[in-house]
């Protein structure tokens, strides 16, 4: 144990849990958790959707009277949060994929992560405008 | 040089269905960035829900273009997803026996959402309710 862990264990024992606030995740851990977590939501959404889509079938009456769900203020800022889970997924996906054909990437994983969030926020910030802004047209607020 | 590479994300599977669900993940998702970011952008930001209706999708069903591209994207973002969702399955589900469950629904799931996904793209027939469209505006 190092010095300064043993100091850590130490601080947590004495003074209880909130000694680990200054503790921080390993370098990748949140990126993979979002990637996951992105992942699996983006699939729920998408069994709803193939769901909602067949019932075109049922003719305009049933497929248009559903859509006032999808009108719905908290659809729509679900729809929001779906959409950045999206961009957020296919960014950190281009940086996995990035690495693994190109294995000295691995030394750059620090900003290559900075990158992905830099590609996210140029995808998120003007779509989120463009949406709230329809929301906010539309009346559904 | 290797010995020190740390581990980043997940190791190459070295053979057999891992090793091709591995390429799986990275052919399909290379395709649903075109996909699936087109898709939301023309139809989530472009157009919203606010002019998105039945005769929308009608007219836009009408071109073979968008069929195509829209079964293509519904078979592989349900592939990917549920194939992704199978790896959290056996992160987090260790007795053999749940585990057998849980990819046995997986792969149901994908059966039956490909199934109900293909009859809607392939087989929607608009003409079918032209005088239900017309009476309704
Ligand atoms: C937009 C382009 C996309 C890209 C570039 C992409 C890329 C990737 C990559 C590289 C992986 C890692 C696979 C591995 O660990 O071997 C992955 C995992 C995953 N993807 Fe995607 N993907 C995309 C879209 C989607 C969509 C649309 C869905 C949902 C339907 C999805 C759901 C998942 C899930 C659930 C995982 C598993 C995550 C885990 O548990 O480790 N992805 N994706």
């Amino acid at each position: 144990m190092t010095t300064e862990t043993m100091r850590d264990v130490h601080r947590a024992t004495t003074r209880g849990i909130t000694a680990y606030r200054g503790y921080r995740p390993p370098p990748g851990m949140i990126s993979w958790a979002l990637h996951r977590i992105t992942g699996l939501g983006v699939l729920l959404f998408l069994l709803l959707h193939i769901v909602d889509i067949f019932l075109v079938n049922y003719g305009p009456d049933t497929f248009n009277e559903l859509l006032f769900l999808y009108r719905h203020p908290v659809f729509r800022i679900g729809e929001i949060i779906l959409v950045a889970g999206l961009y957020y997924h296919a960014a950190n996906g281009v940086r996995i994929i990035l690495i693994d054909f190109w294995p000295a990437a691995y030394r750059y994983e620090r900003q290559l992560f900075y990158g992905v969030i830099a590609v996210f926020l140029a995808g998120f910030l003007p779509t989120a405008f463009l949406m709230i802004r329809a929301m906010l047209q539309a009346g559904g607020a | 040089m290797a010995a020190v590479r740390p581990h980043i994300g997940r190791e190459r599977p070295s053979g057999g269905f891992e090793l091709y669900s591995w390429y799986f993940f990275r052919v399909s998702g290379l395709l649903l960035i075109f996909l699936a970011i087109g898709h939301v952008v023309i139809m989530h930001v472009i157009n919203t829900v606010d002019e998105i209706d039945w005769q929308f999708v009608a007219d836009r069903w009408n071109s073979p273009f968008w069929r195509a591209y829209d079964w293509l994207m519904l078979f592989l973002a349900l592939l990917h997803g549920l194939n992704g969702a199978r790896l959290a399955v056996d992160d987090y589900i260790r007795p053999q026996g749940w585990r057998v469950l849980a990819h046995s629904i997986l792969w149901t799931l994908a059966i039956v959402f490909l199934i109900i996904g293909s009859i809607a793209v392939l087989t929607f027939d608009p003409s079918r309710f032209e005088t239900l469209a017309q009476a309704g505006g």
